[in-house]
């Protein structure tokens, strides 16, 4: 059983499958996602519940701005495709690639939190609060559980990529990186289904 | 492969802290389990001293609510799920000839969620009271009729389900990555089935609670409105969540359960199950189903009658694969050579036993008739008899089965067929009767009941009958601290067992096996038995054994979120980001610091032979 | 007990799910039966004798066995189902626009049950009158937390949900009092929340409708009047009388209606009025401290008490709740 001695063109083809260890972690983090599936589907029904409650508070199609949310939407997108590329990166060793790939998409995903939060601000200033009525409280808690996500996820991103230089690519940290590629994933499939269903369908009623 | 760094192992009380054994933490929740059964039971008793004559006044309502909520919780939470992993830990990795589970960190990490989780709900008590909901919590009653007792319900309950649901994917990635060669998935034990089905079950069933307490939480704490209808909300959304999970809940106790009575029956008899095949895929059937009946718990609620019957013929249809389960029980035992040990007379005590609370399931799977049933008696007597006939008397099948594999000593026969018959008789006692009292008019959670409502005999004896319960369990008790005092001189495979926990020594090596075994057929023990080798033919050769650094992280981490979890419900965020905190550097240190083992030397192995 | 037991059915929902009980109850004996039989004969003959050596022999399975043992059980449960979905669409009818029915909305409260006749005209509280032989639709409503309205003699129970409004229906076959349970746990007095349907003829129902509408004439006694004075200033804003000065009904819906108290069943639900002087003594023994009655009702306390969970009280005195006392006993429509 190797340690993470191999490095470079020692690496087998797909480092991450290439140790026990590394295909419990893929196949261990998959169910993970199927949980977090039952999780989010759980916030949208919710959500979908409780979305004409609004109280005294205003009305989506008041609120929402769609070319704030589309700008979010192609930022959070294109940051799965540069995970995309640097996974790729990963499988033909270019280690350099893989590592300013994930820096890319680091800087994607903290645009888009930076933009949701400018945004959730706006909301509060016009009286969508947390506390306003069942449908706000579905909104922030199923939109904040997502922007909650990319935080966290990009705290992890940052905890893999400051020790890379150290470490390097192995069948140790290889498998690290893959997950983390799938989790980025799964965030942005849970955007799309935000945007489709908390924005449009918000706006157009 | 040069290791230049130091081996850390600890002995005493640092040992079990950092323990990422799968043996190890399977006492830990036998330990902890059976503590918070113990809790459960004196909650149990209290109840039943209570209603033992009309207008009692041993404990006033409000004590009673808490009793009662605090039971239920108790019980199916830091009991029954605990003691279940205690047993998936122990023999699973063992049943399949690995050497541990597939993330033996989160495996200590689950533990300690659990650990903290049960503390943190117990501590109630001696704070500002404990939770008075029910187990089942209700909205509006939990979120803007009850005092802050819930909140250690919300937050107790979630931080030990993230601990439940990590162990769920541990079992899940275990079964079907490390698996020792020739151990098919046609060839795995019933148990290790039924522990793989109800992992998956876990899985699906947990986030659902998560998001149901979140709700619930955001609604105490924050001001959200999920539940309040003056700002829109609605209070039947908590029992779709509650039940999405809670009904799957019941059979991820039952089916290790039902996997640990096939063990117990095919051992006793000294027959192969019967009908295999037909077993998993019955126990395959009952997990799929469980998804689809939740509102079966709510056919009060009024969801209309289409609702109400499509979930009552989806209910209907479980008992199928599970009345399939009793008749090949009953055909695994005829032909046999029965021997009636502690074991076996709880395995075989359970198969009427679960079938009253089968049948009274389907008795209640029927609308037009759980409208008199419901909240009333009879459903307690219902899932009493399932989850007490069935999983209780399952469990303790389990544990006078593996002792002697866990601890490396017999328990005493004698008392333990004391604890059987106190226990067995004790609990039909107590349940029998309530069918009848509910069906002649009396609710469930009340307090106390009036005088001249002829409730007065039978709820008298279903008090008695409790009283036996706990005589039972104290002779457990007593059966556990004599047996500890022997030495370690139970034999490996004391019962002529046929899976493969049976090849090693009593209590199993460290490292389970010398050489990862070679499965040659189902009931991989017994077929090396009947070809008349002694010993399993080893899969690889000698060599050294690598095996995962204790560490004290998973401790930390949930000491972390236990102290948020105080942070949060008493309204200070500088606890409970505090906590939070702790837990999240605990994360990042395990990231960044590799974990590389220890090996154990050949030598090592060569000199241990059967101790551990 | 006759009139609280489901198994002793006073009407025809009542009925109808008793019959679902016992098919159901019977199949699944069948079952038992069988299991148990084979059961009992193989740990009988199947036993390990002593000196019994080798193993039996290991039996796969059997195909034939493992159809019988599913079919037979999918047919059993086929003829629980039938009359199952049957009364599942039937008991779920709703009578709100049948004009033979009488039509009763009932709002459930911690820890007490009212019920409105909007046809009538009639607000009442814990006894529930009907007609025999009549349908009765409720409307069924929640002021607080989940309840569960549930008569079991009559019929199986149906929750009341705040925020929404549920159709439910029974019927009483002859005259009694049947006894009525709240059903989900409430609080603290979930288990005191008694109320009960008094079933009378339609001629006796017709009668208490008139008599309930009619006006009362003052008090006769002294202490009684002034127990009507008090009451006017502490009690009125929660509870409604028939106010003999105006000759109207008149009075805050916060607690239950008090019209025609002195003809309840029994005081806070509970304490039964069974002879001549229970009423006056069950009332001063709730006045005197309602939480010892009802632990966690939300009515404040009449005198102050000391120690009471409940932290408000009105401040009357001992002579003052006796005045009350003699004022509510008066209070008869009939």
């Amino acid at each position: 059983m190797s340690h993470g001695e191999l490095t470079g063109n020692q690496l087998p083809a797909e480092p991450e499958k290439a140790t026990l260890e590394g295909r419990n972690k893929i196949l261990g983090f998959w169910f993970f996602l199927g949980g977090e599936m039952v999780l989010f589907g759980s916030l949208f029904a919710t959500f979908i519940g409780l979305r004409n409650q609004i109280a005294d508070g205003p009305a989506p199609q008041e609120l929402i701005n769609l070319t704030m949310t589309a700008v979010m939407t192609l930022v959070l997108l294109t940051s799965s495709l540069t995970s995309v590329m640097a996974i790729q990166a990963m499988h033909r060793k270019d280690t350099a690639k893989m590592y300013l790939w994930f820096i890319v998409t680091f800087l994607l995903g903290l645009t888009f939190l930076i933009l949701e939060i400018i945004e959730f601000v706006e909301y509060v200033h016009h009286g969508h609060k947390f506390t306003t009525s069942a449908y706000s409280s579905a909104f922030y808690t199923l939109v904040g559980f997502h922007g909650a996500h990319v935080t966290f996820g990009l705290g992890w991103l940052l905890t893999l990529l400051i020790p890379f230089g150290r470490k390097g690519l192995t069948v140790t940290t290889a498998p690290k990186m893959y997950v983390f590629g799938l989790y980025w994933h799964f965030v942005d499939v849970v955007w799309v289904f935000v945007f489709t269903i908390v924005y449009l369908m918000g706006k157009v009623g | 492969m040069a290791h230049t760094h130091t081996v850390k192992r600890y002995t005493g009380l640092m040992d079990w802290l950092t323990t990422v054994d799968h043996k190890k933490i399977a006492i830990l929740y036998l330990v902890a389990g059976g503590f918070f059964f113990v809790i459960g039971g004196l909650e149990a008793l209290l109840i039943r001293l209570q209603l033992m004559k009309p207008m009692n006044d041993l404990v006033d309502a409000s004590t009673f609510n808490q009793l009662l909520t605090m039971h239920g919780t108790t019980m199916i939470f830091f009991a029954a799920m605990p003691l279940v992993f205690a047993f998936m830990n122990a023999v699973v990795p063992l049943q399949i000839g690995a050497r541990d589970v597939a993330f033996p960190f989160l495996n200590a990490l689950g533990f300690w969620l659990f650990f903290f989780g049960g503390i943190m709900l117990n501590t109630s008590w001696f704070l500002h009271g404990a939770p008075n909901a029910g187990w089942t919590a209700y909205a509006p009653l939990s979120t803007q009729f009850s005092g802050i007792g819930v909140d250690f319900y919300v937050l107790g309950l979630q931080i030990s389900g993230i601990g439940t649901l990590i162990g769920g994917i541990n079992f899940m990635v275990t079964v079907i990555n490390m698996r020792a060669p020739g151990m098919t998935f046609m060839r795995l034990p019933m148990f290790t089935w039924a522990s793989f089905i109800a992992s998956t079950l876990i899985l699906f069933a947990f986030p659902a609670l998560t998001v149901g307490l979140v709700l619930l939480m955001f609604d105490r704490l924050f001001g959200a409105n999920f539940f309040d209808i003056s700002a829109g909300g609605n209070s039947i959304l908590w029992q779709h969540f509650f039940w999405i999970f809670g009904h799957p809940e019941v059979y991820i106790l039952v089916l290790p359960a039902f996997g640990i009575i096939s063990e117990v029956i095919s051992t006793f008899s000294s027959k192969r199950l019967f009908g295999y095949s037909a077993m998993v895929f019955a126990t395959v059937a009952i997990g799929f189903l469980a998804f689809m009946v939740w509102a079966h718990h709510m056919f009060t609620v009024g969801m209309g009658p289409v609702a109400n019957a499509l979930f009552s013929i989806a209910t209907m249809l479980i008992a199928v694969p599970t009345g399939i389960k009793i008749f090949n029980w009953l055909f695994t035992l005829w032909g046999g050579q029965i021997r009636f040990t502690t074991a076996s007379l709880f395995a075989i005590g359970f198969i009427p036993s679960f079938v009253i609370g089968g049948m009274t399931g389907v008795m209640v799977a029927s609308p037009p008739a759980d409208f008199q049933f419901h909240d009333s008696y009879f459903v307690v007597a219902h899932f009493h008899y399932t989850i007490v006939g069935g999983v209780v008397l399952g469990l303790l099948a389990g544990l006078h089965y593996w002792w002697p594999k866990i601890f490396g000593r017999m328990l005493n026969e004698k008392l333990g067929k004391l604890t059987f018959w106190t226990f067995f008789i004790g609990f039909h006692l107590t349940f029998f009767v309530q069918h009848f009292i509910g069906l002649m008019g009396m609710p469930r959670r009340v307090y106390t009941f009036l005088p001249g409502q002829e409730l007065d005999t039978l709820n008298l004896i279903s008090t008695i009958g409790a009283i036996l319960m706990g005589i039972g369990t104290i002779f457990l008790v007593v059966n556990v601290i004599v047996s500890s005092m022997k030495g370690k001189d139970a034999p490996a495979d004391p019962w002529d067992g046929r899976t493969l926990e049976w090849a090693i020594a009593s209590p199993a090596p460290e490292y389970n096996f010398k050489q990862l075994p070679l499965v040659r057929g189902y009931d991989a023990l017994f077929k090396e038995k009947m070809d008349g080798r002694s010993e399993l033919t080893p899969a690889e050769p000698l060599g050294p054994i690598h095996m995962p650094s204790p560490t004290i992280l998973p401790l930390i981490m949930s000491i972390g979120l236990f102290i948020a979890g105080y942070g949060f419900m008493y309204q200070n965020n500088y606890v409970a980001v505090g906590g939070i905190l702790v837990t999240f550097i605990c994360m990042i240190i395990r990231s960044l610091k590799d974990d590389h083992g220890f090996h154990i030397e050949v030598e090592e192995l060569q000199d241990k032979g059967a101790k551990a | 007990m006759e009139n609280l037991s489901a198994l002793e059915p006073k009407g025809p929902v009542a009925s109808e799910q008793l019959s679902v009980i016992l098919i159901a109850t019977i199949v699944m004996i069948c079952v038992f039966v069988t299991v148990m039989i084979i059961y009992v004969y193989v740990l009988l003959k199947f036993r390990k004798r002593s000196g019994q050596t080798g193993y039996p022999k290991q039996v796969e399975g059997n195909h034939k066995l493992e159809i019988v043992w599913t079919v037979i059980p999918f047919i059993l449960l086929i003829i629980i189902a039938v009359p199952t979905v049957k009364y599942t669409f039937s008991h779920d009818r709703n009578f709100g626009d049948d004009p033979n029915a009488l039509q009763v909305k009932v709002i459930a409260h911690q820890f007490w049950w009212e019920f409105e006749y909007p046809n009538e005209g009639i607000v009442t509280a814990q006894d529930l009158i009907i007609p025999t032989g009549r349908t009765v639709s409720f409307q069924l409503e929640s002021a607080d937390v989940i309840h569960s309205f549930w008569v079991p003699a009559l019929g199986g129970k149906k929750d009341t949900n705040p925020g929404l409004s549920r159709n439910h229906y029974l019927k009483a076959d002859e005259p009694g009092t049947y006894y009525g349970k709240c059903a989900e746990l409430c609080g603290d007095s979930h288990a005191l929340m008694d109320f009960k349907v008094k079933a009378v003829t339609p001629e006796e129902f017709d009668r208490w409708v008139a008599a309930m509408k009619a006006p009362l004439s003052a008090p006769a006694s002294a202490a009684a009047r002034e127990g009507e004075a008090i009451f006017k200033q502490n009690c009125i804003a929660c509870h409604a009388i028939n106010d003999t000065e105006t000759k109207q009904i008149a009075g805050g819906k916060l607690g239950p209606s008090l019209v025609d108290y002195a003809n309840r069943s029994t005081v806070a639900g509970i304490l039964f009025n069974r002879e001549p002087e229970d009423l006056k003594n069950n009332l001063k023994k709730w006045l005197l401290d309602p939480q010892a009655v009802k632990p966690g009702n939300l009515m404040p306390n009449p005198m102050p008490v000391k120690g009471s969970k409940m932290e408000q009280n009105l401040g009357l005195t001992e002579a003052q709740v006796d005045a009350l006392v003699e004022y509510l006993a008066g209070q008869k429509q009939q």
